[in-house]
C-alpha cells in the first residue's frame, strides 16, 4: 500500500485533480494506495505503507510550513517528493528555497547515478522555486537553471522538481519498484 | 475563489466547468474564436454556440476573436483574461486541458505572469473515463468534427453514448485514435448538461465532409425547455 500525500491547498481542491490523481493513475497499476491531505499525515499510522509519494501543487500555492513534515526526519521507508514535495523534503533537511521559475519542457541532466533515472531527458516543469541544497543532500540532476532532483544522504528519500507524472512516468514506476 | 473557465462548448471544457462549479465560484466563461481552422490552442467548430450555452448556464461570456496565428492567439487570450480580471475580479482560470502540454504551458505562463491561479481539473485523466463521466453526469454531446481515418461523415451529429464509446475504444486499439479526440481526431459540442437551465435545440445544420475530415455545422439553434 502506497500513501499519496495531497500537497495542494484544500482537501480535494481543483488542484487535487491536476496534481494528485495523475499520480494515483500510475500507482494503481502496481499497488493499492491511499490519498491523504498533507495536514492529516502527522496523525496517521505510517507503518502500513510501503512507500510515500508527496504530490506537486499549483504555482500559486505557498511553500509548505515544514512543521507539518517533521515525520520525514524519522521515516525510514522510501519517499518520493514531486515539485512542492521535493521543495518540502529539501527544506526539512536544511536546504533553502530559491526563486527559479521554469514552465514547460526542459532538458534535465543526471549528475549522480541513481535508481530512478539516468542520462539526459526532457521533463515537464511547473515551478517558481528550486533549492539551495544543504550538506545532507545529494543533487541527482540539474537543468540549465535549477537543481532538478535530490536524495537525502543515507536515506531513501528522493525529490524531483519536474513532474514525472506528466512525462517520464517510468521514474514513478522505478520508485514504486524499489524493494 | 472567483474563477473564469476557458470554454469552447465541447465536452472537455464543459466537464472542467462542472468540476470548477463544484469547488469554486465560477463567475464567467471565456471563449476565443479563432479565424484559423487549424488553431493550435482553440477548438473551432460551432464556437459561436458558446453564446447560447452561456445563456443557458446563466454565466456571462467574454468572447474574443483571434486571427489564430500562434503567438497572437496567446496575446488575445491574455487580453480576454485581463477583461475577466477587470470586470469580474477573477483570481483564477480553469481549462479543460487533458494531455496537451502545449496548451497547458501557455495558459500556465499567462496566469503566472498575471498572478492568477491556473487549474486543469482534467489533466492526464483517462480518456475513456472522461467520456463515461460525461455520460454519467447526463451530458448530451454530439460529434461536431472528425479529422482522422477511419472516421467519416456518418459520425457527424451523432450523440455520444455507450455504444459510441465502445466503438471509439475499438478504434483506439486498432488505429491508435485517441478516444476523446486528444490528437484532434474529433471535436464535440455539448447540447445539454446538468448545469444547463435549458437545452440547445438544433434547428438547421449542414454537414461538410470529405473522406475522413468533416464538420457538423450548427447553422441555427435555440434554447428549449429540458
Amino acid at each position: 500500500m502506497i500513501l499519496i500525500v495531497d500537497m495542494t491547498s484544500k482537501k480535494e481542491s481543483l488542484g487535487y485533480y491536476e496534481f494528485v490523481l495523475p499520480i494515483a493513475k500510475i500507482v494503481k497499476r502496481f499497488d493499492k494506495y491511499d490519498i491523504k491531505p498533507y495536514l492529516k499525515v502527522p496523525s496517521l499510522n505510517l507503518e502500513k505503507y510501503s512507500k510515500i509519494i508527496l504530490s506537486g501543487a499549483c504555482l500559486r500555492n505557498s511553500p509548505r510550513d515544514i512543521k507539518n513534515f517533521k515525520w520525514l526526519k524519522t521515516y525510514k521507508k522510501p519517499v518520493l517528493g514531486i515539485c512542492a514535495g521535493m521543495q518540502t523534503i529539501s527544506t526539512v533537511f536544511g536546504s533553502s528555497l530559491i526563486q527559479c521559475m521554469e514552465i514547460g519542457m526542459k532538458q534535465v541532466k543526471t549528475k549522480k547515478e541513481n535508481i530512478l533515472f539516468s542520462g539526459k531527458f526532457k521533463a515537464f516543469e511547473l515551478h517558481n522555486y528550486s533549492i539551495i541544497p544543504s550538506q545532507k543532500i545529494d543533487v541527482l540532476a540539474i537543468s540549465r537553471n535549477c537543481v532538478q532532483a535530490i536524495k537525502i544522504k543515507d536515506r531513501p528519500l528522493y525529490g524531483v522538481l519536474f513532474h514525472p507524472e506528466v512525462r517520464n512516468i517510468e521514474i514513478i514506476e522505478n520508485f514504486i519498484k524499489i524493494t | 475563489m472567483k474563477v473564469a473557465v476557458l470554454f469552447s462548448g465541447g465536452k472537455d471544457s464543459a466537464l472542467a466547468l462542472h468540476k470548477a462549479m463544484e469547488k469554486e465560484e465560477v463567475v464567467c466563461l471565456i471563449s476565443i474564436i479563432s479565424e484559423n481552422e487549424e488553431s493550435y490552442m482553440f477548438h473551432v467548430p460551432n464556437i459561436w454556440i458558446t453564446k447560447l450555452q452561456a445563456e443557458s448556464i446563466g454565466l456571462p461570456l467574454i468572447q474574443k476573436i483571434t486571427k489564430g496565428k500562434k503567438e497572437i492567439e496567446l496575446r488575445d487570450l491574455k487580453s480576454a483574461i485581463k477583461q475577466a480580471v477587470d470586470e469580474y475580479n477573477i483570481e483564477g482560470v480553469v481549462t479543460g486541458a487533458v494531455e496537451s502540454v502545449y496548451q497547458a504551458i501557455r495558459v500556465q505562463k499567462i496566469c503566472n505572469s498575471m498572478k492568477l491561479w491556473c487549474f486543469n481539473p482534467l489533466w492526464k485523466k483517462d480518456q475513456v473515463e472522461l467520456l463515461n463521466e460525461t455520460l454519467e453526469l447526463g451530458f448530451s454531446t454530439i460529434i461536431s468534427g472528425i479529422f482522422a481515418y477511419p472516421l467519416n461523415k456518418t459520425w457527424l451529429g451523432k450523440k455520444i453514448d455507450k455504444d459510441m464509446i465502445t466503438n471509439l475504444v475499438e478504434l483506439r486499439d486498432k488505429y491508435k485514435i485517441s478516444p476523446s479526440g486528444e490528437g484532434g481526431e474529433i471535436e464535440t459540442t455539448v447540447l445539454n448538461a446538468p448545469f444547463f437551465k435549458k437545452k440547445i435545440k438544433i434547428l438547421k445544420h449542414e454537414i461538410i465532409a470529405e473522406n475522413n475530415s468533416g464538420v457538423f455545422k450548427i447553422k441555427e439553434a435555440k434554447l428549449a425547455r429540458k
